[in-house]
């Protein structure tokens, strides 16, 4: 078993409204900063031990698919890196 | 035979819940997720409110606790099964409903009156209802945008899975009668079964006499037809 941490990026499909980042973008322009877009995610670090970088992987895909990320909503990504 | 109203850490409406459907002589108590449900239970309700805090998203842990799998089962066999606001995060969460319900267009917490059209009035909780008829009952939510992707929502809206959409006084579900920037107005929407359906307004909080407009009664005696 090696040590990994798995890190979980959960974004917003293109095209779905984030009022959020809206709003945080007009927070940013009345600080006046100039910007075209804003967009955020969610980033999750998941520390976990597994037989391979594959396995790490594919456990972090299965806790997105499952609880991380909504599908109707989000798209996500995963990076694992050795810990 | 009883409805179970679904009490999770962080639920706010299921007393006013109890006591809407105990006005209504529907028989009713409040379970506590962790106790598991009644084998008694006649239909069950997902009250409204933050469970965990609305952490992750509203009604994501709510919709893995393990309660969760005994009330699939309930709406797999007929069960009626009514999710609001709260409870309506948790159905789409679980997957009963299709869609997800997110942050309000305004980004702001919304509490208000609204009108909705009631898009069929042959299902349990819309048989006190004419098709099309406008009725008014209130919202309070932060996280109440229906969002779905265009190919699956046209498939709800062929299959007639839309239950009632936001509308003005005259029954036009137009872009300033709709609060929170949900696709297509809508506001509330059955499941695969017509026993399960989920709505962000309260028809609890317009139900007792008391406290203004009872337009909201039909939607609980939904219980009582299903």
């Amino acid at each position: 078993m090696t040590a990994y941490t798995a890190t979980v990026t959960v974004r917003l499909k293109h095209g779905v409204l984030d009022p959020e980042a809206e709003t945080t973008k007009q927070a940013l322009e009345r600080l006046g900063f100039e910007l075209e877009a804003l967009r955020s995610a969610d980033r999750f670090e998941v520390d976990l031990e597994a037989d391979s970088t594959a396995a790490a992987r594919e456990r972090a895909e299965d806790m997105a698919e499952r609880l991380l990320a909504n599908p109707t909503i989000h798209d996500y990504d995963v990076e694992v890196d050795d810990r | 035979m009883t409805v179970s109203i679904i009490r999770f850490g962080g639920s706010n409406c299921d007393r006013d819940a109890e006591r809407a459907l105990t006005h209504l002589g529907i028989d009713a108590e409040i379970v506590w997720h962790e106790d598991g449900l009644p084998a008694d239970t006649s239909g069950i309700v997902l009250p409204g409110g933050f469970s965990y805090g609305d952490y992750l998203r509203a009604g994501a842990m709510a919709a893995r606790s393990p309660i969760v799998s005994a009330v699939r089962e309930a709406a797999a066999d007929g069960t009626p099964i009514l999710g609001v606001c709260n409870g309506a995060q948790i159905g789409c969460e679980t997957g009963l409903t299709d869609g997800a319900f997110t942050t309000n267009e305004s980004a702001r917490f919304q509490c208000e009156h609204v009108h909705l059209r009631v898009e069929r009035d042959d299902t349990p909780w819309t048989a006190a209802y004419d098709e099309g008829e406008v009725i008014e009952i209130p919202i309070a939510h932060g996280e109440g945008r229906y969002e779905i992707g265009e190919e699956r929502l046209t498939e709800l809206e062929n299959d007639g899975r839309v239950l009632f959409r936001y509308c003005d006084e005259n029954g036009e579900p137009s872009a300033d009668a709709n609060p929170n920037g949900s696709k297509h107005n809508i506001a509330g929407i059955l499941g695969e079964r017509e026993t399960v359906a989920v709505l962000m307004p309260h028809p609890e909080r317009a139900t007792l006499p008391d406290v203004g407009p009872t337009d909201g009664q039909g939607v609980l005696r939904g219980f009582e037809t299903a």
